[in-house]
C-alpha cells in the first residue's frame, strides 16, 4: 500500500478497470507511472464508477504484454530510455480487484445503512486508486462507542474497527494453532465488548490469563482485565489458593454441589472419562433411582457387591455401573466440589446483572479437562437456564429483559464435537443465536473437531493462522469466497495477523491485531496509572466538596 | 518580411490531399528528413519531410559521371556551373496539419496546396504551435513514401530538441508510439533505439 510517511494515506492512482466480472473481479490495468512492486495482495483499492465508488480489495497481481513477443524476445534493457518506456505500456502490470462495497453512489440504500455489498462492478475505464483512511473509516467506522479498534490492515496504521453490539448479537468464534494470538485477541475482544457495554462477559478462563494477568509468549507478564478495568471486572475462583499465590483475592470461591451434577453433565464427559455409553447413560437410571442426590449416593456406594446390587435393581449393567463409579471416584479429588454447592449460579447471576463482567479462574483444575468440561457446563446450563426464564417473564418488555450475556469458551471442540453438540448447552446457545439474550465466544485450535452446523451458525469468525487443511477448511465453510480467503489464510503471518470475517464486518479483512501488553496499548484500552488515577481522585475532591483552603 | 524570405525553400511541384512534392529553389538545399514545412501563408498547410531526392531536371537525361580527374565533388561542380541548372532537388511531404481560422488542425487539409505555392520552412516555436499533442503520429507511422519509422524517430528527435522538458516529452512520446504500435514490439523496439541514439 503506498502511504504517506505520516501514515495519512492520500488516494493514488493506479490505472483502470479494464476487464473483469463479478465473480472473478475486475483486471485493472496499472498506469505507466504505478509500481507494480508497491501494490500487494490484500491492498484496498477504490474504483470510481460513474454512479457509484466502489470499494475492493487486490487479490492478484500479474504481468501482462500487449504483444507475445516481447516474452520471447526481450527488449535491450541496457538502454534505460526504452525500458522506460515500454514498462507500463506494451509491457504492463495488472491487478485483479474483487469489488466488495459500494461506498458511495446514488443507492438510496448507501445513505441509510452505509456500505452495501457490490452487486455489480464499474464499468470499462473506471479509475482505481488506492484506499485512503477516510475510505476505510467509511467502511469500517471509525472508533467510537459502538466501533472497537481491533487492529489495523498490513501496510497502514488506519484503525480497523469491529461493530460490537453486531458481533455480540451472534455467537462467534477465535480460530487459530496454538502460539498465533488467540488469547491475546480474546482479551482485546472482550476489552471492546466491556467498554462498548454491549453485553456482559463470562469468560471460562481455563488456564486463568484473563482475569488478573496473564503471559505474552516471550515470557512477560501482561496485565489481565481486572487490572485495566478494576472495579468492571468480578474474578471468581475454582481454586482460591492458585489465585491467591498469583496476588489476586477472588470476588467469590465456586463451589459446585454434587446435586448441581446432571446424568447430561456425563454424557459431555464420556470421551474424557474414557466412559461406554452404556456407563454413561446409566447416570439417567440412577437420577430415576435416587432423584437430585443420585451423584452424591452414588459415591458414597463401596465395594463392588453394593454397586452390583444396584444395577440389579435398577437394571443396569453391573460392569458399566462399576465403571462409572470408579470414574466418577475422580470428583470426590476436586476441591471446589462439596455438599451444598448452592449459590454459585446465584452469585454469577447476580454480578452479571449489575452489568459486571465475570471471569471463572480454573487455577490448578485449568489442566483438568474433565473438571473444566464440568464446570463450564454445569454452569452455563443453569445460567441459560435462568436467561430463559427471565426472557420468558420479561415477554417482550425490552427494561425487563436480561442484560445480553457473551459466554467465552476454551478448547470448545471439547463441547461441541459433532457426537455431542446436540446434547450440550453450548450447542444449542450456538444455534439459537441470540433468542434468549446468551451467545458464545468460542476460542479454539481445531475448529475441525466443531459441529458443522455450530461452526456454520458463528456470525463472525476471527482467525490466526492454520496449518491443518482441515481446520481451514472448517473456518471457511458457509463464508462466500472461500476459495480466496483460503490462499489469504494459509498466508498469514504466525504472529499478530488474524483474518476477520462475517457478521460484525463489512467485508472479509486480514488485521494486523492491535498491541496488548505495553504500557501504550493499556492507556489506549482506558488504564490509569498510579499517578493519574491520584490526580482523578484530587480532581474529584475538590469537585465535590470545593478547592482545599490554605 | 525578410524573416519569410529567409525561410522560403522551393515551390510545391506536386500536390494532393495526402502529400506533396516541393522542389528547392537552390540545388542539395532541401530540409532534413522530419523537419516540418509550410505551404502557404494565411490559409495554410503543413507537412513533414518524408523524403528528398536530387535527379536531373530532364527525365530522359540522367547525370553521368564527370569527376574523374577532378579532386573532390566540389571541384567537378566548379568546372561544371551549369549542374545548377540541369539538377535539382525535391523533397516529399506528407500532410499532417493545416490551418484555417487561425486554428491548427491535426489532420490532413480540404484541399490540397496549389502548384507554385511557396515552400518555407518552420522554426522550433512554429514547430511546438501546431504540435501540442502527437495526433500525428499513426500518419508518420502509416506513409506510404520514404521509410515510416524513420521519418517517424527523425520527427520525434526534432521535437523534443525544441521542446523546454525535453527528457520528459521524449518519454510520453515514446509511450504514445507504444499505444499506436501495442501489437509490434519488434517495430517499436526499433524506433525507441533510433530515437534514443
Amino acid at each position: 500500500m503506498i502511504t504517506e510517511p505520516n501514515g495519512e494515506s492520500t488516494p493514488h492512482r493506479l490505472g483502470m478497470v479494464v476487464s473483469g466480472s463479478l465473480s472473478d473481479g475486475v483486471q485493472v490495468k496499472l498506469d505507466p507511472d504505478a509500481s507494480i512492486e508497491q501494490v500487494k495482495v490484500g491492498t484496498f483499492v477504490t474504483l470510481k464508477g460513474k454512479q457509484m465508488r466502489f470499494f475492493g480489495v487486490v487479490t492478484d497481481i500479474s504481468l501482462d504484454s500487449s504483444d507475445p513477443m516481447l516474452t520471447t524476445s526481450p527488449p535491450d534493457i541496457s538502454n534505460p530510455y526504452i525500458t522506460q518506456v515500454l514498462s507500463g505500456t506494451t509491457a504492463f502490470g495488472k491487478i485483479t480487484v474483487e469489488p466488495m462495497l459500494t461506498i458511495s453512489g446514488d443507492d438510496p440504500e448507501l445513505l441509510l445503512d452505509g456500505p452495501q455489498p457490490a452487486k455489480t462492478i464499474p464499468a470499462h475505464f473506471a479509475e482505481a486508486a488506492t484506499a485512503t483512511e477516510d475510505d476505510i473509516q467509511i467502511v469500517f467506522g471509525a472508533e467510537d462507542e459502538r466501533h472497537f479498534w481491533i487492529g489495523s490492515p498490513l501496510d497502514m496504521e488506519t484503525k480497523i474497527c469491529i461493530d460490537i453490539p453486531e458481533l455480540v448479537t451472534r455467537s462467534n468464534g477465535i480460530f487459530g494453532k496454538s502460539g498465533t494470538g488467540k488469547t491475546f485477541l480474546t482479551r482485546l475482544l472482550l476489552a471492546g465488548i466491556l467498554q462498548s457495554g454491549a453485553a456482559v462477559n463470562l469468560v471460562f478462563d481455563m488456564q486463568s490469563e484473563y482475569g488478573w494477568k496473564g503471559y505474552s509468549e516471550s515470557g512477560s507478564e501482561v496485565k489481565g482485565l481486572k487490572q485495566l478495568f478494576h472495579s468492571q471486572i468480578a474474578v471468581f475462583s475454582l481454586d482460591e489458593e492458585s489465585s491467591k499465590r498469583r496476588g489476586l483475592t477472588p470476588d467469590y470461591v465456586v463451589r459446585i454441589g454434587y446435586d448441581e451434577v446432571e446424568p447430561d453433565d456425563i454424557q459431555l464427559l464420556r470421551e474424557t472419562l474414557d466412559l461406554s455409553e452404556v456407563a454413561a447413560d446409566a447416570a439417567y437410571s440412577l437420577e430415576r433411582h435416587f432423584g437430585t442426590s443420585w451423584l452424591r449416593e452414588f459415591l458414597s456406594l463401596s465395594g463392588r457387591e453394593n454397586i452390583f446390587e444396584l444395577a440389579e435393581s435398577i437394571g443396569v449393567n453391573g460392569n458399566a455401573l462399576s465403571r462409572l463409579n470408579n470414574r466418577l471416584q475422580r470428583l470426590k479429588r476436586y476441591q471446589f466440589m462439596d455438599k451444598s454447592g448452592q449459590g454459585s449460579v446465584e452469585q454469577i447471576l447476580r454480578y452479571l446483572d449489575r452489568g459486571m463482567h465475570v471471569v471463572l479462574e480454573f487455577g490448578r483444575y485449568g489442566s483438568n479437562l474433565a473438571a473444566y468440561i464440568l464446570v463450564a457446563n454445569l454452569l452455563t446450563r443453569r445460567i441459560y437456564q435462568r436467561y430463559m426464564e427471565r426472557k420468558e417473564l420479561a415477554s417482550g418488555d425490552n427494561s425487563q429483559e436480561p442484560r445480553p450475556l457473551v459466554i467465552t469458551i476454551e478448547e470448545a471442540h471439547k463441547f461441541l464435537t459433532p457426537g455431542v453438540a446436540s446434547q450440550t448447552i453450548f450447542g444449542t446457545i450456538a444455534r439459537e443465536m441470540r433468542k434468549y439474550n446468551v451467545t458464545l465466544l468460542i476460542v479454539d485450535q481445531r475448529p475441525s473437531g466443531i459441529d458443522d452446523e455450530v461452526m456454520s451458525q458463528l456470525g463472525t469468525k476471527i482467525t490466526c493462522l492454520l496449518d491443518s487443511e482441515r481446520d481451514i477448511d472448517a473456518v471457511l465453510t458457509g463464508a462466500s469466497g472461500s476459495r480466496k480467503l483460503r490462499s489469504v489464510l494459509s498466508r498469514l503471518e504466525s504472529k499478530q495477523q488474524s483474518l476477520v470475517f462475517g457478521h460484525a464486518v463489512p467485508m472479509p479483512i486480514v488485521v494486523k491485531t492491535r498491541d496488548y501488553g505495553s504500557p501504550e496499548s493499556y492507556k489506549s484500552l482506558g488504564w490509569k496509572d498510579a499517578a493519574e488515577l491520584k490526580a482523578q481522585v484530587e480532581r474529584d475532591v475538590t469537585d465535590l466538596f470545593g478547592p482545599t483552603e490554605e | 518580411m525578410s524573416q519569410i524570405v529567409d525561410r522560403r525553400i522551393g515551390e510545391v511541384v506536386e500536390a494532393s490531399t495526402t502529400m506533396f512534392v516541393v522542389q528547392c529553389h537552390e540545388l542539395y538545399n532541401a530540409p532534413d528528413l522530419g523537419s516540418l514545412v509550410r505551404i502557404g501563408d494565411v490559409e495554410t498547410v503543413y507537412g513533414i519531410v518524408a523524403e528528398v531526392s536530387t535527379q536531373s531536371l530532364d527525365p530522359g537525361r540522367r547525370a553521368i559521371v564527370m569527376g574523374r580527374e577532378e579532386e573532390s565533388v566540389e571541384a567537378v561542380y566548379e568546372q561544371n556551373p551549369q549542374l545548377a541548372r540541369l539538377l535539382s532537388t525535391e523533397f516529399h511531404a506528407i500532410v499532417v496539419a493545416h490551418r484555417r481560422d487561425d486554428q491548427v488542425n491535426q489532420f490532413i487539409a480540404p484541399v490540397p496546396p496549389r502548384i507554385h505555392d511557396i515552400a518555407y520552412t518552420c522554426d522550433g516555436s512554429e514547430l511546438l504551435s501546431v504540435f501540442p499533442s502527437l495526433e500525428l503520429l499513426p500518419t508518420l507511422l502509416s506513409s506510404p513514401i520514404g521509410s515510416p519509422d524513420d521519418i517517424t524517430a527523425a520527427f520525434l528527435r526534432k521535437l523534443t530538441l525544441e521542446h523546454s522538458n525535453p527528457e520528459k516529452i521524449l518519454i510520453e512520446a515514446g509511450r504514445e508510439l507504444a499505444y499506436h504500435l501495442s501489437n509490434q514490439f519488434t517495430r517499436l523496439n526499433g524506433i525507441l533505439r533510433r530515437i534514443s541514439s
